[in-house]
């Protein structure tokens, strides 16, 4: 049943949006959608749109109250909602789809789409009934090829008498609804974070993370129709972890950054063939690393091993009171000219909405 | 209308919930009450809070404030924080809504409170001059409206009502029930001039001085003199209604002047509702309770009925329930009535033992609580019937805002402030009073308003969305006279830059604005 309220409700979710493109950097840079997010949605909490009158200021007018209590005490119960005219904050739940939220951002930062890399793209395969046979089970049976069957041989061989239009099947009439199988391209995409976990990185460096990579997230999977995520942490030693895992530990110790590239490159030549995946490495330090000879081992991998086998290397340094920042010079000056190298600096979280079209502004 | 659109799908009631109705209408016929023909209809939540966002009429105009409230109400059951057990509407027949999993015992409860409203709306004074039939009139403003759409575009049209509601709480409501002086409009004044020779009767010249007496031509003239003089303040009087005023004088086109129109008369239309609210929550409850627990409840229904009226009239700290303090004062008075605990004798009584076990056994109480439905309405109520000793039975107190806490407490118990803080809060649904004191201000056609100060101060950062609002549906810039902190100021608004005399007005929450994508 439809009710009338949907065009209402429509319209609302409209302005919804409208809101949600205005105040895109609050949402950006704040968790606030992150855990709310479900698999196709994400609810928005937002302040209820009020239509303005001239009214009395709701400290100005006291209210009315019942029950015990001496003069001076809180009349206010757990809520803290108060009486007659003054109207309590509401915050409203909103829903917005995955979907809507990236076409949103890729309005507001004019991200590019991306182009597919890979020629030869993944297939996968569907059924579709559209097609006849002349064997299957009844219940796929095709009553009116049947009878149209039955009709012609009927008619061809004179049993057919118009005058008394009866039209019996026999079994060589039967038609059967039948499918083809169908190969449709599908475009891949795997997303392989890194991070360095070492004692520098502190929590608000890694929510930074956590917000950056939902919100790549949300791009490449608007733009891919499977996108999979791979999480490796490093020190000195790197590990792939699960996603929770990834976003939780924290560990002391050095950095040895080749670590993680050395298992992200041997994840890539293992599960990721290079024409059927978009590959996107995202690397998030704070900068610093053991030593130059690592970091000069790392550009050289990167150089010579990564960068011919993915859509792009993205770097990301998240400015840290510990971190000296040095890996982002050293691999600007390297490569920084390099249209597969994406590096951006993460002063705060007011940074992240320009940091995420750093990552995605190449449309690669 | 009543028996098209929406109402098609109507679900018949379950013979269990016709037995029921029969059985309640008689019972509440036999108790006194007089109310119209009154339809269930079984809803499921999602109609139920689609209903309820449209204020009860499912035939609203379109607006994207109603899908606002649907989602609101749509979490709020679903995250099991609240539910519609009921709704009525004032309406001849009357439509009532029943929510479908509700139990045997709700929908009894509710059937014999919506009854209690229905005799109110057909009884009550101050509900006299409401359209009854309102749900065809709500449809007709909905084609309007959706015409209007077709014709200049939702964004435009949706604006434009957005302007409206923001000035719709500025109605007089008791307009309906008074003939106030018909304005005289503008362009009226400009046009007539005086002239000496109005009133004067043709006749031959030797006659003239008998027939047209110079003294009566003298007076005729210095009347009109001295009504060019009344008309050059615009209005003649203040006026309350500044709806009206701006429909009537603004630079409106007429599309808009019909669209401001209806939210006008949809204002006019709820404002009883508004009005009376304490008395009107105050008398269904009343005869639920009797009418539950007299007749209708079986053994098991006991406690589920108890749960569910206490939760009704459950006055949570700080705030104010119209269903508790409504429900209880009507009882006090059906009390005092019946012990005769009223009149000068009583009143000039000062022994309070004497008081305490008084009573004369007149028997008048359902008598008079049927009076004070039919004539009151909340103001009236609470300033007739309150008692000091109903504030100290109930434990009424008034709350204040205390600054350097950050929150409400307790201000007082004192009967007479308690009696203050609850008019004030009635007294014109707590909306602030303003009147259109000019209407050519500054000769410029400038619109001036000014604030009639009881108390608080108005809100600056609403009032100046507002006031932006009204300038551009007035045509030109607006001024507000109000005091602020114990200091007379204006207020301007020219439609794009606001002033307030050099106060500084807080930013409004910018997320609180509406953007449309």
């Amino acid at each position: 049943m439809i009710l009338n309220i949907e065009t209402d409700l429509n319209r609302f979710k409209q302005i919804v949006r409208g809101k949600v493109r205005k105040e895109l950097k609050r949402y950006m840079s704040s968790g606030e959608l992150i855990g709310k997010q479900g698999d196709k949605l994400v609810s928005i909490p937002l302040p209820e749109v009020r239509i303005p009158r001239i009214r009395y200021g709701e400290n100005q007018t006291g209210g009315m109250g019942q029950g015990d209590g001496e003069q001076g005490e809180s009349a206010e119960g757990g809520d803290g909602s108060q009486a007659g005219n003054a109207e309590g904050q509401h915050l409203l739940e909103a829903e917005i789809s995955l979907e809507e939220l990236a076409e949103i951002m890729g309005d507001e930062l004019e991200l590019p789409r991306i182009e597919p890399r890979s020629a030869t793209q993944l297939s996968s395969e569907r059924d579709k009934y559209t097609s006849i046979s002349i064997t299957g089970p009844e219940a796929l049976r095709h009553n009116r090829r049947t009878y149209r069957n039955a009709l012609k041989r009927q008619i061809a061989s004179g049993s057919y008498n118009p005058s008394q239009p009866l039209v019996i099947p026999r079994k060589d009439d039967r038609r059967y609804r039948s499918w083809n199988t169908k190969n449709e391209p599908t475009s891949a995409a795997v997303v392989i974070y890194m991070m360095d976990v070492s004692g520098s990185m502190g929590r608000e460096q890694k929510e930074i993370v956590r917000l950056e990579a939902f919100w790549i997230d949300t791009w490449l999977r608007h733009n891919y129709q499977n996108l999979e995520t791979r999480f490796i942490i490093h020190d000195a030693v790197a590990k792939e972890v699960d996603r929770d895992t990834f976003f939780r530990t924290r560990e002391s110790g050095g950095t040895l950054i080749s670590s993680a590239y050395k298992l992200a490159m041997k994840m890539i030549e293992d599960d990721y063939p290079a024409d059927q995946w978009n590959v996107y490495p995202f690397h998030f330090s704070d900068g610093d690393n053991w030593s130059a000879a690592d970091t000069k081992s790392c550009l050289d991998l990167l150089e010579n091993d990564m960068l011919p086998r993915v859509n792009q290397f993205s770097y990301g340094q998240v400015d840290s009171e510990y971190g000296s920042g040095q890996f982002y010079g050293d691999l600007g000056e390297r490569m920084g000219e390099d249209e597969r190298v994406a590096i951006s600096r993460v002063p705060n979280r007011d940074g992240i909405m320009d940091s995420i079209k750093d990552f995605l502004g190449k449309g690669r | 209308m009543s028996e098209g659109g929406f109402f098609q799908r109507r679900r018949g009631l379950s013979p269990e919930l016709q037995d029921a109705q029969v059985q309640i209408e008689a019972l509440a016929r036999s108790y006194g009450l007089d109310f119209c023909e009154t339809i269930f209809e079984v809803c499921a939540y999602d109609e139920i809070n689609m209903i309820a966002a449209y204020g009860g009429f499912p035939t609203r105009y379109p607006h994207w404030r109603f899908g606002m409230e649907y989602l609101q109400m749509q979490r709020g059951y679903e995250y099991g924080l609240q539910k519609i057990y009921e709704m009525v509407i004032n309406t001849q027949p009357a439509y009532a809504y029943l929510l479908d999993n509700n139990t045997m015992m709700d929908q009894k409860l509710v059937m014999a409170h919506v009854l209690g409203h229905v005799d109110f709306f057909t009884n009550n004074a101050w509900f006299t001059h409401t359209n009854r039939k309102m749900l065809d009139q709500m449809a007709n403003h909905s084609a309007r409206v959706r015409r209007y759409i077709d014709r200049h575009g939702v964004n435009e049209v949706e604006s434009f009502i957005d302007k409206c509601l923001s000035i719709d709480n500025l109605i007089d409501p008791h307009r309906p029930h008074i003939r106030r002086e018909p304005l005289r409009s503008e362009s009226g004044v400009s046009s007539s001039t005086i002239d000496v020779d109005q009133g004067r009767f043709p006749a031959k010249q030797y006659m003239d001085k008998y027939i047209n007496p110079p003294e009566q031509l003298a007076a005729a003239a210095q009347l009109q003199t001295d009504l060019k003089a009344q008309a050059s303040t615009f209005p003649a009087e203040p006026q309350r209604d500044v709806l009206l005023f701006v429909l009537e004088h603004g630079q409106l086109q007429e599309w808009q002047q019909d669209v401001l129109g209806i939210i006008r008369d949809e204002a006019y239309y709820f404002a009883p509702q508004a009005q009376t609210k304490v008395l009107n929550e105050g008398w269904a409850s009343f005869w639920h309770t009797q009418m539950m627990t007299q007749d209708l409840l079986t053994d098991a229904e006991v406690i589920c009925y108890a749960d569910h009226h206490a939760g009704t009239v459950a006055m949570r700290p700080g705030s104010f329930n119209p269903y508790k303090v409504g429900l209880e004062l009507l009882r006090d008075v059906e009390e005092r009535w019946d012990k005769g605990q009223f009149g000068s004798e009583w009143m000039a009584c000062e022994d309070v033992a004497i008081k305490r076990d008084w009573d004369t056994g007149a028997g008048l109480g359902r008598e008079k609580v049927f009076e004070v439905r039919k004539t009151h309405n909340d103001v009236t109520f609470i300033d007739t019937f309150l008692t000091e000793d109903f504030v100290r039975k109930v434990g009424l107190f008034t709350t204040e805002y205390d600054r350097s806490a950050g929150h409400f407490v307790i201000g007082s118990r004192d009967f007479a402030e308690v009696k203050k803080q609850l008019l004030a809060m009635l007294s014109n649904q707590g909306n602030p009073v303003l009147k259109v004191t000019d209407g050519n201000h500054g000769n410029r056609g400038e619109l001036e308003l000014t604030h009639t100060h009881e108390g608080p101060d108005i809100k600056l950062d609403w009032a100046r969305e507002s006031m932006a609002n009204l300038a551009i549906l007035w045509g030109r810039s607006v001024h507000l006279v109000t005091r602020i902190d114990d200091r007379e100021v204006t207020l301007h608004h020219d439609g794009t830059d606001f002033t307030a005399d050099g106060l500084k007005v807080p930013e409004q929450e910018e997320s609180q604005q509406k953007v449309a994508e």
